[in-house]
């Protein structure tokens, strides 16, 4: 009898001592001091968590799917969105995503043609490449919906893309985010002399 | 030797420490979903069943855009395709492939409805959702 006993009392205790442990390793992780480094931001360490780690799965399912790491871990890597560089992974040939639902011989229509915005202000003009965006998609899915294929025709401005409308119909929810100003401003405006000066 | 009582305190120091753990662990949740993960709540919760969880990167490392947003007629918007069962097992919609020929059926409900009860319909990390919280808060949620 005494042996059940004292059985019990240590694993008591020592599931007690686990609990405790646990208790001030997650405090520490989650710490309430305002003035910590980086607060607002996940550290690298915690960027492409697994499916049962990311806050909004739960459930028996989600220990089942497949994690980011695994799928991330050969593919050319980005500063922003899942780390990723989607377009240099197609192009370097690290993924290889059907053009049609079932046919995977099946080409996607490629057109190679750059349209320049030039835009307000000091940013660089903007450089649209039809290439890399026909590789993924359908004219339909961009003409005449979203952009009328007309030059200077669509009024394009970053306020409509934030919310989502413009480019921002895809960047900024799953081609590369809007804080990646230079993939789009790219083309250098020529030296002009500051109007101030001119007077 | 220890007696009965202390073997009762015991138990109890016990179970408030899980019952700290368990708050604990459930408050310090934050959502840090992959990046264009979409979540599905248009008729789950009044069904009870969890939210779906789209992720698009998984489905882009295998198909292009072209092939949901064009062939099968999937608007860009998050819960804007009034998606039900009725339409998937005729084949509409994720059916057109989740057919348990190009992909696994329909009877696998949890791979989907996978999403933590009371999701709202969003775009995980989307350009709105990482606008910087206001300070004093702690931690953005």
């Amino acid at each position: 009898m005494s042996i059940v006993r004292n059985l019990i009392i240590n694993t008591l205790s020592a599931a007690i001592v686990f609990a405790l442990l646990l208790l001030l390793v997650n405090k520490e992780s989650h710490s309430a001091d305002p003035n910590q480094f980086n607060r607002l931001l996940a550290p690298p360490s915690k960027r492409n968590p697994p499916p049962t780690h990311d806050g909004i799965h739960d459930g028996p399912g989600a220990s089942m799917l497949q994690t980011p790491k695994s799928a991330f871990d050969t593919l050319p890597r980005s500063k922003s969105g899942n780390y990723v560089d989607w377009v240099k992974s197609l192009e370097e040939n690290k993924i290889e995503p059907r053009y049609d639902k079932t046919d995977p011989d099946a080409k996607p229509i490629v057109m190679d043609l750059n349209i320049v915005h030039e835009v307000k202000g000091s940013m660089p003009n903007v450089v649209y490449p039809h290439k890399q965006h026909t590789e993924w998609l359908d004219c339909s899915n961009c003409h005449p919906d979203i952009f009328l294929p007309q030059k200077g025709a669509n009024n394009i401005s970053m306020a409509a893309i934030l919310l989502g409308e413009k480019c921002g119909v895809c960047h900024g929810k799953v081609a590369f985010p809007v804080s990646e100003c230079r993939r789009c401003h790219s083309q250098p405006k020529k030296k002009s002399t500051p109007k101030a000066a001119t007077k | 030797m220890k007696t009965y009582d202390e073997n009762i305190v015991l138990a109890i120091v016990l179970l408030f420490c899980m019952v700290l753990v368990a708050v604990d662990l459930l408050t310090a949740r934050d959502a840090h979903a992959e990046y264009g993960d979409v979540v599905i709540n248009n008729y789950s919760d009044a069904a009870d069943m969890r939210p779906v969880v789209f992720p698009h990167w998984f489905h882009r490392v295998r198909f292009r855009c072209k092939v949901c947003h064009a062939d099968l007629g999937f608007k860009f918007e998050a819960g804007g395709n009034d998606i039900n069962m009725l339409k998937i097992i005729d084949g509409e919609y994720c059916g057109a492939c989740h057919d348990g020929d190009i992909a696994w059926s329909v009877e696998n409900c949890d791979l989907c409805h996978s999403g933590a009860p009371g999701t709202p319909t969003q775009v995980h990390e989307s350009t709105l959702q990482k606008l910087v919280a206001p300070a004093g808060g702690g931690r953005a949620e």
